[in-house]
């Protein structure tokens, strides 16, 4: 029995029964092709991080944002400055309490350098409808890539919980079409 | 405690019966009796490749310009 | 001394049982059944705030209870609860006295010391801070200290196990190695000792920035060492609670493993590789590179994925080649429908090995692959993945194991039978629900820990597909029949201990009340001649197919996000 001690002192030495064999061979190889896949879509796929990130400071991150809004912003909505950024530039975006800052811009199909770090707490950046989730830390300066492929107003939920007002914490993104 | 001298091979009760080791002890099976060898491995494996690995990871994040 | 202490023989398993061992089990299983009250309750609550209907709490209460809920049920019920599991495993299972009671109750009390320590930091306010206490927000420092007191008593739990190993091999008392479910905990209490250890290493320091002596934690660093701990934990889980099947299976059944080769060497996958998997939690996290995490987050190559698809079929095979020894041939599942699905310790086992399985392994894998981790995280798809895991799984089989412990160790017969045998069912349902509908809310994006998915109160509103009202909605009528399987459970356990009719010394039931032939029965086998199975086959083969098919699905989900680098 399970409970007692194996009633064959030399248990190593006993035969596995075929339906084992069979099942672990399964798993073993299933395990593999798991394995491989994630390689394969670093390759093949276009859903990946690059892991690109550096070391920062919220003061040095806010100004860089500043400096960006300067420059490209084309109006406001409620309180918050809306940002068009060219193709191609680097985009930064601030989590802090408890707002996404500033309103991006983007355009359909163009690709962005954007950074993004918190100015106090964790947060998490969830951009919806699409579902991409992602971890934001204070001190970490976080790029990636990015092709937007639809258009629209999305949302940018927080979904790390940072404080009280954590569930107040929205912000907005609009892909547009080329002008 | 009870030590029974089975080594002296003119023993009743066949060998398997107690402690003694009728034939030598498969090496995975020693790997898998030794509580203490099992609870190196536990802890250096994740140490290394999980901690240690991790870490130095994030020690090597450059410096933003 | 020591060796004389008192001791009495089991009736059903003729092991020796001594007081002091069976004391201390005793006492850390009342202890892990209070709190599991205390944190169900809270669990109840959060989940009736997150139903728009009723939306329960007001925000500062609701993430306060949240907190509070995580720490009593994922720390302290299930710690606590292993920790009588570990001294059963090593004393009652090995017939041997447990090495040092004594300091068995210092770390009892040091675990209730802080336990109840860092319930107060809860519970005075200051201190909502989730139970991963993420750095820089700043919890009250008796909230860290607190934990650092309980993984300390844990800590002496789990050398007092390796201690009581020691003294079973001086002093002979079993011959050869030990049983299998005793491996298994040991298995439990080597992942317990990496992550008690790692999560001193950085609780510790966090409590000392508390209080002022360190000026920075980097977050970073935190993130990845206290998942060190945090998710190992979790593995510590799975390891007991999987013992724990063998264990039932063995006393219901009789059943010995299929092999014990194969068995053992599917833990030993877990103490090398299952730790690994605390990557999970960094998958989208900046810097960290993809090597290390495709390396962690598969556990290398899915080897620990391995060993849980072993257990997936031996822990049912030993149920079936036991009744087919019986003669439940019939057939491809005869030894199934024949099972004494009226004993909640059978039932509860297996409603949670099939939960585990299918709901909390499949999503676990699926929510751990490096890229599709993005469409997941932080969403509530991982509070819903490990429901299934930690309720559904570890939960349901420390339930069930309960229903045999009551009898064996606190020698009381049930009371309210009757209820004790819808339990299983009702908490396996509501645990299900909870699990299923947080994970379809979050493949809609829905966010962890979030007190109003309206918006209400947000500058820039976003409105959620109204599909995810709808889970939030069922989540909570799942909720409610969970904490109703859990009230029954509890009422039962406590009313059991307390008002039961005491099975006389020497009379003690086989304990599983269910009039199945007493383990013993079964005969000698071995791995040459154990029986077919191929209703397991069968079992695992849907599995099988279920895993592959929903894990495609996911990769075609991620295909349709935005490209990125
Ligand atoms: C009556 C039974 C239970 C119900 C109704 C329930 C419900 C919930 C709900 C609705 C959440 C909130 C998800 C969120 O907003 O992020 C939650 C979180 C959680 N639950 Fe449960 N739960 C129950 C039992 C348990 C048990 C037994 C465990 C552990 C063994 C557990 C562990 C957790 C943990 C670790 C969290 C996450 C807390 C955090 O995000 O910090 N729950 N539960
Ligand atoms: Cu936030």
């Amino acid at each position: 029995m399970s409970i007692s001690p194996p009633q064959e002192q030399l248990w190593w030495n006993e035969p596995i029964p075929k339906s084992e064999l069979i099942w672990i061979t399964t798993a073993f190889l299933w395990g593999l092709v798991m394995f491989f896949a994630m390689i394969y879509w670093h390759i093949a796929g276009e859903q990946n991080l690059s892991n690109e990130a550096y070391r920062t400071t919220p003061e040095a991150f806010a100004a860089k944002t500043e400096a960006m809004i300067a420059k490209y912003k084309v109006r406001e909505e409620g309180g918050y400055p809306v940002v068009h950024p060219l193709p191609g530039e680097d985009v930064y975006l601030i989590g802090r309490l408890w707002q996404w800052w500033p309103i991006l811009e983007l355009e359909k199909d163009q690709t962005y350098r954007l950074h993004i770090s918190s100015m106090d707490y964790m947060h998490g950046f969830s951009l919806q409808p699409v579902n991409i989730n992602l971890q934001i830390l204070p001190g970490y300066d976080m790029v990636l890539t990015v092709t937007p492929d639809k258009t629209g107003e999305l949302g940018i939920v927080c979904n790390e919980f940072c404080g009280i007002g954590h569930h107040t914490m929205l912000g907005r993104l609009y892909v547009v079409d080329h002008p | 405690m009870v030590h029974s001298d089975d080594k002296t091979g003119n023993h009743p009760e066949p060998p398997t019966e107690d402690n003694s080791e009728p034939e030598r002890i498969p090496v995975m099976q020693q790997i898998l009796d030794n509580p203490f060898l099992l609870l190196f491995l536990g802890i250096t494996i994740p140490a290394v490749f999980y901690v240690i690995w991790g870490i130095m990871e994030i020690v090597h994040i450059p410096i933003a310009k | 001394m020591a060796t004389n202490e008192q001791y009495r023989i089991c009736p059903a398993t003729g092991l020796r049982i001594y007081r002091s061992a069976e004391n201390l089990i005793k006492a850390n299983a009342v202890v892990a059944v209070v709190f599991l009250a205390v944190g169900g309750l809270f669990g109840f609550m959060v989940a009736m705030t997150r139903w728009k209907a009723i939306h329960l709490l007001p925000a500062k209460w609701f993430y306060l209870v949240l907190t509070a809920h995580g720490l009593d049920v994922l720390v302290v019920w299930i710690i606590f609860f292993e920790m009588a599991v570990l001294y059963f495993a090593s004393a009652v299972l090995l017939n041997c006295r447990l090495a040092t009671p004594k300091l068995a109750w210092t770390g009892f009390a040091l675990m209730l010391i802080g336990a109840v320590v860092t319930n107060i930091a809860v519970l005075q306010g200051g201190s909502s801070v989730m139970f991963t206490s993420y750095v820089p927000m700043r919890a009250a420092p008796h909230f860290y200290l607190g934990i650092i007191l309980f993984a300390v008593g844990a800590l002496i739990g789990c050398f007092i196990f390796l201690g009581t190993l020691i003294i079973a091999k001086q002093e002979r008392t079993y011959k050869g190695s030990i049983p299998l479910v005793t491996f298994g905990a040991l298995t439990a209490a080597i992942i317990a000792i990496f992550t008690i250890a790692t999560g001193a290493i950085i609780l510790i320091p966090t409590f000392l920035w508390s209080l002022g002596y360190i000026s920075h934690i980097d977050p970073l660093v935190y993130r990845t060492i206290w998942w060190a701990f945090g998710h190992s934990s979790q593995q510590i889980n799975v390891a007991a609670h999987i013992s724990i099947w063998y264990l039932i299976a063995a006393v219901i059944f009789g059943a010995k493993p299929l092999s014990e080769k194969v068995s053992r060497f599917a833990f030993l996958l877990y103490i090398l590789f299952l730790q690994l998997a605390s990557a999970h939690h960094l998958l989208v996290d900046p810097g960290i590179s993809s090597e290390w995490k495709i390396f962690n987050t598969s556990y290398a190559m899915y080897l620990a994925v391995l060993g849980s698809m072993i257990h997936g079929l031996t822990v049912p095979g030993s149920i079936e080649a036991a009744q087919r020894r019986k003669g439940y041939n019939n057939g491809l599942f005869e030894w199934l429908r024949k099972a004494p699905w009226g004993n909640p310790a059978f039932s509860g086992m297996f409603l949670s090995l099939i939960l585990f399985g299918f709901l909390g392994g499949i999503s676990g894998v699926v929510m751990g692959v490096e890229q599709i981790n993005l469409i997941m995280h932080n969403t509530l798809y991982v509070p819903g993945h490990f429901h299934a895991t930690v309720v559904a799984g570890t939960t349901l089989a420390f339930m069930a194991v309960t229903y045999l412990l009551i009898p064996l160790i606190f020698q009381r017969e049930l009371i309210l039978p009757g209820w004790a045998r819808v339990q299983p069912y009702l908490f396996g349902l509501g645990a299900g629900g909870i699990s299923v509908f947080m994970m379809g809310a979050g493949t809609l994006g829905v966010p962890r820990r979030h007190w109003d998915i309206s918006m209400a109160d947000a500058q820039l509103p976003y409105d959620f597909p109204g599909a995810a009202n709808l889970m939030m909605g069922l989540n909570g009528m799942s909720a409610v029949l969970a904490t109703l399987g859990g009230f029954i459970f509890i009422v039962v356990v406590v009313g059991s201990l307390l008002f039961g009719k005491r099975i006389a010394v020497g009379t003690t039931e086989a304990a599983s009340g269910s009039g199945q032939p007493a383990a013993s029965a079964v005969g000698r086998y071995g791995s040459a001649e154990a029986p077919a199975v191929p209703g397991t086959l069968a079992m695992v083969g849907v599995f099988f197919i279920t895993f592959i098919l929903y894990y495609f699905v996911n990769w075609k989900y991620l295909a349709e996000i935005w490209p990125l680098r």
